[in-house]
């Protein structure tokens, strides 16, 4: 019997001819990440160890995006314990204020991740560089310590879904839209221990924006990681960033699936996932005229150029309504410059939005956009879980930049088309 | 002992808020465990209770503060119906005692008195008398949970240095 894409990535990695779902693996690592939540945990165990030495200083990547710039005194302290790690053993690539960029976007713009590559981070929605044909999926700190000292981890090689993408995504219709639709259809633990693997003709017409979206909310049904198949999109986007040889896998033909999933990119309309599950989703007309008080555009799920562009068509000539705060978020320094360059950073100010410097901030109601008691946001983050973003009254609903745009300028959820 | 039983899918969110990660130290997490989902539970919860969940317990964010602050309440360990993955490799890398088994799960009652072999994967309910059995842990696994986690298995099989 074939392999999955996962598998002959992991076989690889493991030395290994070939392996099975349920074979557990240790296999060398191309790069380790971790950020100033989880790092500071990561470096207590590597010190508690005894651990004296990285494996490499080239393959670490540490990057201070959740509470940065800092939102308070016990934060700033955990920053400087990352920035003091990163000095002692001279990490290559250690991202602070200024350079960094929300993780899940600033590692694939900066060609730190590549096909084939196995990466692990110690944030869940690692799973992201399966877009690129990697690899990749969110492990803890002690984890992180492990890796960081000998370049190793451990795995249970997943089984995995097969979902074949057809036709084309219609306007207003982006990556958001796809992964929400599937969450929806096979729930928060649908693809728990096993990977989503998508394939299909359809897959040629998604933008590498939508499909970094759709691997990064892999973990929200559950997965261990998501994974596009190499093609001439994935080629472009590496051009430039990546000079170091890879290799990108094609699962094989006889490779087995537990499961197989089609969607119709075509038929897909906007979709929402009201409180308190990634699963719980609505078409945007079901949804619609639901009030909310904040939107939030950003985040490694949503806060790439693509993602701005599509808010910023809907904002541009028109106002954020009164009584709504509309954060927007540029996911990377380059994001921001881009955005500022196209002049969607002035159309964000224009419509009454503010433009922040890259932050994981609200999305985990850290800083910059905190809800009160009772208060709704439309958000394009990845959580809408119990007390995520503010009080456990808070209530959050996931949507795409655009459907939050246009809900933006209503205050209230709405349909980009309808505007 | 006390049982404390939940639903499905509690996320680490809930077992430990955002709010409380700038203070990572044990005593900390402890003092917020389970907050957004049960109030009560940090100021009731003793050495040696178990906590009960439903399918995929800890889901969400990999924030190993999460196991490590039910641990650092003295709770004995999760019995759980399934347990989300990055949960369960963490649990399993700091040596905390999970128990995967849905039988178990429907049987037990937040009044029941329970005990949990951990290396043997049994889990009576003593107060019912049933018996149940769950799912083994693999060699590899039980040697990481042996040596009391992760880095110290690396140690002495001598790759971590």
């Amino acid at each position: 019997m074939g392999m999955t894409m996962t598998q002959k990535i992991l076989a690889r990695c493991a030395g290994l001819e070939r392996v099975e779902a349920g074979q557990l693996i240790e296999g060398k690592l191309d790069l380790v990440l971790g950020n100033d939540i989880t790092t500071p945990v990561a470096i207590t165990e590597f010190q508690k160890a005894g651990l004296s030495s990285v494996f490499d200083r080239d393959r670490i990547a540490i990057v201070l995006d959740h509470s940065t710039p800092c939102k308070d005194i016990k934060s700033s302290q955990l920053c400087a314990v990352c920035r003091e790690f990163a000095k002692v053993h001279n990490i290559t690539h250690f991202y602070d204020v200024g350079r960094m960029g929300i993780e899940h976007a600033l590692l694939p713009e900066q060609g730190l991740t590549a096909p084939g590559e196995v990466i692990i981070g110690a944030d869940s929605h690692t799973c992201t560089y399966g877009a690129l044909g990697a690899f990749s999926t969110g492990v803890g700190s002690t984890d992180m310590a492990a890796g960081m000292a000998t370049g190793l981890a451990w795995f249970k090689v997943p089984s995995a879904i097969r979902v074949t993408l057809t036709g084309r995504l219609g306007r207003y219709v982006s990556g958001k839209d796809v992964i929400l639709h599937l969450i929806g259809m096979i729930g928060v633990d649908g693809a728990l221990y096993q990977s989503l693997e998508f394939v299909g003709e359809g897959v040629a017409s998604l933008e590498m924006d939508d499909r970094f979206t759709i691997c990064n909310m892999a973990i929200e049904a559950g997965a261990k990681n998501g994974i596009f198949p190499v093609d001439g999109k994935t080629k472009e986007y590496l051009t430039g960033r990546v000079d170091r040889p890879w290799q990108a896998v094609e699962a094989d033909p006889d490779a087995e699936y537990t499961r197989e999933i089609t969607i119709d990119l075509s038929a897909l309309r906007p979709k929402v996932a009201f409180p308190h599950l990634p699963s719980n989703t609505k078409t945007v007309e079901e949804a619609a005229g639901k009030p909310i008080q904040q939107v939030v555009i950003g985040s490694c799920t949503n806060g790439r150029l693509k993602d701005l562009r599509e808010a910023a068509e809907i904002l541009r000539g028109h106002k954020v309504a009164d009584g709504v705060r509309c954060i927007v978020i540029p996911a990377t320094q380059q994001i921001y410059l881009d955005a500022m360059a196209e002049g969607l950073v002035a159309d964000f100010i224009q419509a009454g939005a503010v433009v922040s410097t890259p932050t994981c901030g609200p999305c985990l109601g850290g800083h910059m956009g905190v809800l009160s008691d009772g208060e709704w946001a439309i958000s394009t983050t990845n959580r809408n879980f119990v007390g995520r973003m503010g009080p456990t009254s808070s209530m959050i609903i996931l949507a795409s930049p655009a459907v939050a745009a246009a809900s933006a300028v209503t205050g209230m959820v709405t349909d980009p088309a309808s505007l | 002992m006390k049982i404390y039983k939940y639903g499905d899918n509690v996320d680490t969110d809930v077992i430990i808020p955002a709010r409380y990660l700038n203070a990572p130290d044990e005593r900390s997490l402890a003092s917020h465990c389970m907050e957004d989902v049960d109030e009560k539970f940090a100021s009731t919860v003793e050495m040696g209770d178990i906590i009960v969940g439903g399918n995929n317990f800890g889901c969400g964010s990999s924030r190993e503060h999460a196991p490590l602050a039910i641990k650092a309440c003295g709770v004995r360990c999760v019995i759980a119906k399934s347990f989300a993955r990055i949960f369960y490799r963490n649990a399993i890398n700091i040596g905390f005692p999970i128990l995967e088994c849905p039988e178990a799960v429907d049987s037990i009652s937040p009044g029941d008195a329970v005990s949990a072999d951990f290396e043997s994967g049994v889990i009576v309910n003593e107060t019912t008398g049933v018996r149940f059995q769950a799912a083994p842990f693999p060699e590899f696994i039980n040697g990481i949970i042996e040596h009391g986690g992760l880095l110290k298995s690396l140690k002495a099989r001598g790759v971590a240095k």
